[in-house]
């Protein structure tokens, strides 16, 4: 069996997952943490609906902060797919999608402030950047055929439209509805930087113990995402596309003399500002270097990997319930719902929840990303069990799921997995301003000592460290074989 | 249902599209986020309320979820007066040329913070942080906001100076928890062995009843330092009218309202001056925090 790549592969990485585990810090420090985990689930079935008079208010908001963002990133990201191959735009695509929302909404909230602009900016740019790659791929694997039998002359602009966008529009169609599903959930954590989405006022209920209203707040943001085949209608996204700018609220207006000092000094390394010029800029770099970029790195990549091998082995355990080939209709329901809850759950607000109750480690953090990432490849993985046709004498049971089952989803269930290696690090990195020391945490620790420029260079270099490890995960795919599928 | 939504419509896009003439006459406000959201609102709602009765134009609170962002919001000029703690206040102010401490609380003049423990933890309270070198070694810590006066600056300042060691490296788990209740509850909770908090807040869940003596209890109290105060920026008075600073100054040296000084809790507000938070500043570029 070691003779085969893909299992060398995951042995190779699951190795390096369970030295991670001898470095990392996991534990739990909370003395009582299964009551107050306890507490957490007795407020989810007791919700109060009724706790803040903002709550309907922050629901309207987080569906129209994700509405425009979403809306604005396709529209530039489809304008950067048709100029995806030239270098510099993929290297810009590449740079702004390595950068987290919320990190964005913590760059602009420190000149817009408190206006719109800040949150729709914070999606806009991330999914333009996303958006670019992946229409760029679906239009890249529309079939040739149809523009060559277009009568010679005709238009580039017609030639498109009408031989290309035909083909791809389905799959375009399914990837922005997903993507606005995530814009639900990048919109509900804005709210806990201090945009008036539901984060906000989560954020408040569970730090002071209201488990009723913060389970209402979880409950009503569930059935906002279930219902999305509901009330997201192709007849009416035009309506809510044009209205959605009207609800994100009036916010504070803009000063524009605050970007000019953001760019022109805050962002500037303090050595340059100051009178100690260049010569002052390398021990700067350096003490920032060995006192926050590493150990920042380091517990990035540990936790990352960890978290990647922990979402790769919930994956495999979660498809069975929702594949036809075990249990009932029962299981499969009730397995269904907990696959939706976990991948509906944004990893922030997970990692929050059980930070809050387990006490600060690595392991929230670890169980947070696995639960989300794990939900939605256990997910997509069980999905593709589906279509599997056994044999009628095909063994059942546990024999089923390992003689038959994991090695026909093994390849897909990896494509999909170094697929969100890149996701699962972003997501790693952002985990810190919840104090996990992972990058995240020196950004956020530069940003409260009002030091932007330290902020920047760690930001960029998270970015860089994204870019690093997505190259390495299409590296790897490639090695193996592994088909990609955008819709992950 | 659709009458609703068209009304509301309305009245959104009428507010957004006159945002910017609106909030030029409202005279905005923030604070730090130092303790529990609906504490902080219910506050500063009623000050929003009274200082809008006592100087006739519109005033508005706008609740922040960190202390860098009431700062960013104050040095922006979105909002024209701050609560600050002692830290924030002088980073406010290096920020922003011009503006000033107007007013502090009677008790900000001798703050203190204080040291906790969950009493399992078995640390006996002490006179000096010294004596408690041994005790306090390896115990895991809580901080609260990171740029909090008195749960972050104060702390570690003593920290270092009488152990000779930054936190991370005396204890054996660092934290921060964000606010002085959530320092308390985390405490009490054991989640953390030992914290660092506001004396004021301690006092006053002391009296409420809201804690909990036989799980956490006081083990060290710094010496005092002054905290929070009222900063305004300096060019309210082009933006309100000529002597509007000194009307702020005099509505808040005035206030006398029982429930709302209690709800702070301080005793009344006292004249203050940049110069008073010398020493914050002396002891934040010590540690680091400042450069």
């Amino acid at each position: 069996m070691l003779s085969y790549p893909t299992v060398r592969a995951s042995l190779i990485f699951f190795a390096v997952a369970i030295a991670g585990l001898l470095f990392a810090d996991i534990a739990i420090t909370a003395s009582n943490p299964w009551r107050d985990l306890g507490n957490f689930f007795l407020g989810v079935v007791t919700p109060n609906f009724f706790s803040s008079e903002g709550l309907m208010t922050a629901l309207l908001r987080t569906v129209a902060f994700a509405f425009v963002g979403v809306a604005l990133g396709s529209f530039f990201g489809f304008l950067l797919a048709l100029v995806y191959r030239l270098l510099p735009v993929r290297i810009f695509c590449a740079f702004i999608r390595a950068i987290h929302e919320l990190f964005w909404a913590l760059i602009f909230l420190q000149f817009f402030g408190f206006h719109p602009l800040t949150g729709v900016l914070a999606i806009a740019i991330p999914y333009s950047g996303i958006f670019a790659k992946v229409y760029s791929e679906i239009l890249e694997e529309a079939d040739p055929e149809p523009r060559r039998l277009l009568p010679p002359g005709t238009g580039m602009v017609a030639a498109f439209l009408y031989a290309r966008i035909p083909d791809c529009w389905d799959q375009m169609r399914t990837y922005t509805a997903y993507r606005l599903e995530c814009g639900l959930r990048s919109s509900a954590i804005l709210g806990f930087v201090g945009l008036p989405t539901l984060g906000f006022y989560l954020e408040s209920s569970f730090s002071q113990g209201l488990y009723s209203d913060a389970g209402a707040m979880l409950i009503l943001f569930y059935v906002l995402i279930a219902s999305i085949p509901l009330w997201v209608r192709p007849k009416l996204l035009p309506i809510y596309i044009l209205a959605a700018p009207f609800f994100l609220g009036e916010g504070l207006p803009i000063v524009w003399g605050n970007v000019e000092r953001f760019f022109t000094e805050d962002i500037i390394p303090a050595p340059l500002r100051g009178d100690e010029g260049l010569t002052g800029l390398l021990p700067w770099l350096n003490d920032l270097m060995i006192n926050e970029a590493l150990p920042g790195i380091w517990n990035t990549i540990l936790l990352t990997q960890i978290a990647l091998v922990a979402t790769g082995i919930l994956a495999l355990l979660a498809f069975p319930l929702i594949s036809n080939h075990f249990g009932g209709p029962v299981r499969r329901t009730s397995g269904h719902v907990f696959l939706v809850i976990a991948r509906s759950t944004p990893e922030y607000i997970l990692a929050y929840i059980l930070l809050q109750l387990w006490g600060p480690s690595m392991l929230p953090a670890v169980v947070a990303l696995a639960l989300h990432n794990g939900g939605i490849i256990g997910h997509l993985i069980g999905r593709q069990t589906n279509n599997i046709r056994l044999r009628p004498d095909a063994p059942a049971g546990f024999n089923r799921y390992t003689w038959e089952l994991v090695p026909r989803v093994y390849r897909s269930f990896l494509a999909f997995l170094f697929y969100r290696w890149e996701i699962i690090m972003r997501e790693t990195a952002i985990l810190g301003i919840l104090g996990i020391y992972t990058l995240g945490f020196y950004v956020d620790s530069a940003i409260q000592n009002i030091r932007f420029d330290r902020a920047m260079v760690l930001i960029l270099i998270t970015a860089l460290l994204n870019i690093g490890v997505d190259a390495l995960g299409r590296y790897i795919r490639r090695k193996l074989a592994l088909q990609t599928m955008p819709t992950c | 249902m659709a009458l609703n939504l068209i009304r509301k419509f309305v009245a959104s896009s009428l507010l957004f599209m006159t945002a910017a003439s609106a909030n030029a006459e409202t005279f905005v406000f923030t604070a730090i986020p130092d303790e529990d959201e609906t504490k902080l609102v219910e506050r500063f709602r009623g000050v929003a309320d009274y200082l809008s009765e006592q100087l006739d134009v519109e005033v508005r609170y706008i609740p922040v979820k960190s202390y860098a962002a009431a700062v960013s919001a104050f040095r922006n000029n979105q909002v024209q007066l701050a609560w600050f703690g002692g830290l924030s206040g002088v980073q406010a102010r290096r920020l922003v040329p011009g503006s000033e401490a107007i007013a502090q609380g009677v008790e900000d003049e001798a703050f203190q913070t204080y040291f906790i423990a969950n009493t399992s933890a078995g640390i006996e309270p002490a006179q000096e942080l010294a004596e408690l070198e041994d005790e306090l070694r390896g115990k895991t810590f809580t901080f609260g906001s990171k740029g909090s006066t008195s749960g972050r600056l104060m702390p570690e300042f003593h920290i270092r100076d009488t152990f000779g060691e930054a936190p991370e490296d005396f204890f054996g788990r660092v934290g921060f928890s964000g606010n002085h209740t959530r320092t308390l509850r985390l405490v009490e909770a054991g989640t953390y062995e030992v914290g660092a908090l506001n004396f004021q807040v301690w006092q006053k869940e002391l009296e409420d009843g809201n804690i909990d003596t036989n799980a956490v209890q006081v083990i060290w109290e710094t010496p005092a330092y002054p905290d929070y105060q009222w900063t305004i920026r300096g060019d309210v008075n082009e933006r309100f009218g000529d002597g509007f600073k000194a009307r702020v100054k005099e509505a808040l040296l005035a206030l006398d309202d029982k429930a709302l000084l209690e709800s702070f809790p301080r005793s009344g507000f006292i004249p203050a001056s940049n110069e008073d938070y010398e020493p914050i500043r002396k002891t934040a570029e010590e540690i680091g925090i400042l450069d």
